[in-house]
């Protein structure tokens, strides 16, 4: 019989544990703390959301709100955005803007919903961001965020090529996003597609779920 | 478990077996403990499948200055969308006030399932579709490359024979009816989707045959 009591060498199993753990949390992405949940509806649909995009949410009850990829973008946008609109923001409300995700207030309730933490932007009480024909703020958001965003493209572009790498125009681009939720009234897509339309931009992609082809 | 060997030390313990006999072992149990528990939440909570997007082109504005009549387009069906139901119409649309050759337009229900939509689409859009198998097995044996392919059957979609789809919504239609309609058509290759303004008539219409 052994003097010590049989033990296991579990250091193999050990070292695979930690490399699972280092490759999950490398790999992991974790869902940006959006302010409103969109169930979207499915396709066979395999293209990837692309890198550089504007995109547009709606709710279930119709809700619009806008969401830039570009934090260099965001902030030229703001800029464009409170000089029109005449609202004065603070620089730290500004970083906050820059670093936000997904929003939907009016740019008068604006300054009020970056200065709140942001568990307490998913309560905050709005009608989103006004993209009826009367004053339609959404159009601005889309018009500015293009071109800012055309901007950061440009400058990415030119940074690829000088790396001696051969990038294609198209892929700097900016992106139009629809995130529709399934059960929203199509009218309310109507409405922001209307608006995407009378800025010439035709092109427009609805984020999906995946769903098996049929053979 | 992992062993620490006790190293040097001096050579004070000259013969004294003893004390090389009980190394120094550090207890990993909490650490593994800890690496599982990490390891279980991030496999849990990782989400590798980035979302995927559907893309639609939408036609343009026409100006404001010069109005344009619907073109005559052939080889078209309109499907018109209310909650939960589609209907369609092929070619032309005539109005009660202005009948065709065959009376004011009629409309067919059909549905979002297989037995519909999609069987319909295949049998309408059948020139795409066998156009596209015969292209399938030329990329197969290697007769023609990816990029002839893709631009052959772009070329096909857009053919005078392959059909084209009007999509006009009600106010009671949401997102996922409409994009699943534009899914099914995607499925069936559908080259021309022009998602339309919907006419008062065909509205009124649409609201008879849906209740």
């Amino acid at each position: 019989m052994p003097k010590s009591t049989p033990s296991i060498d579990m250091t193999p199993m050990v070292d695979l544990a930690f490399l699972l753990v280092t490759f999950f949390m490398l790999s992991a992405s974790f869902r940006s703390n959006e302010p409103v949940e969109v169930d979207v509806p499915s396709s066979i649909s395999d293209r990837i959301i692309p890198e550089n995009i504007v995109m547009v949410t709606i709710d279930k009850g119709g809700r619009v709100f806008f969401n830039m990829s570009d934090p260099e973008a965001r902030r030229e946008l703001l800029q464009n955005m409170s000089g029109k609109y005449k609202t004065a923001l603070s620089q730290k409300q500004i970083d906050e803007f820059v670093y936000m995700s997904t929003f939907g207030c009016s740019m008068q309730e604006l300054p009020t919903y970056l200065s709140l933490e942001s568990e307490k932007r998913k309560l905050f009480n709005t009608v989103g961001i006004p993209s009826d024909s009367t004053k339609n703020q959404l159009k601005d958001w889309i018009f500015y965020g293009n071109i800012a965003a055309l901007n950061t493209g440009k400058t990415a572009y030119e940074e690829a090529k000088m790396k001696g790498e051969s990038p294609e125009v198209n892929d700097f681009k900016p992106k139009f996003i629809l995130k529709v939720d399934g059960k929203a009234a199509y009218v309310h897509a109507q409405n922001v597609i209307s608006t995407f339309r009378d800025l010439h931009l035709n092109n427009l992609n609805f984020v999906t779920s995946m769903e098996a082809a049929p053979l | 478990m992992a062993e620490i060997a006790e190293g040097g030390g001096g050579g004070h313990d000259k013969g004294k077996k003893r004390a090389k006999k009980s190394s120094t072992r550090v207890d990993m149990t909490p650490m593994v403990d800890l690496a599982f528990l990490l390891l279980t939440f991030f496999v849990l909570t990782s989400t590798f499948s980035k979302p995927k997007v559907m893309s639609l082109v939408y036609p343009a504005k026409p100006d404001e200055s010069e109005k344009v009549d619907a073109p005559k387009i052939n080889n078209a069906i309109t499907f018109l969308v209310t909650e939960d139901k589609v209907f369609y119409y092929e070619g032309q649309y005539y109005p009660v006030s202005a009948p065709g050759p065959e009376g004011p337009t009629k409309l067919v229900e059909t549905n979002f399932g297989p037995s519909g939509l999609r069987k319909l689409l295949a049998d309408k859009n059948k020139f795409v579709l066998e156009g596209k198998e015969g292209l399938d097995k030329k990329l197969k044996s290697k007769e023609i490359a990816d990029t002839t392919y893709t631009r052959l059957l772009i070329d096909f979609k857009s053919k005078r024979e392959s059909l084209k789809v009007l999509i006009k919504t009600d106010d009671k239609a949401t997102c996922k009816n409409f994009i699943d309609l534009v899914d099914e058509l995607k499925i069936a290759e559908v080259g021309v989707i022009a998602p339309v303004d919907i006419l008062a008539s065909e509205l009124e219409l649409l609201k008879q045959n849906a209740k």
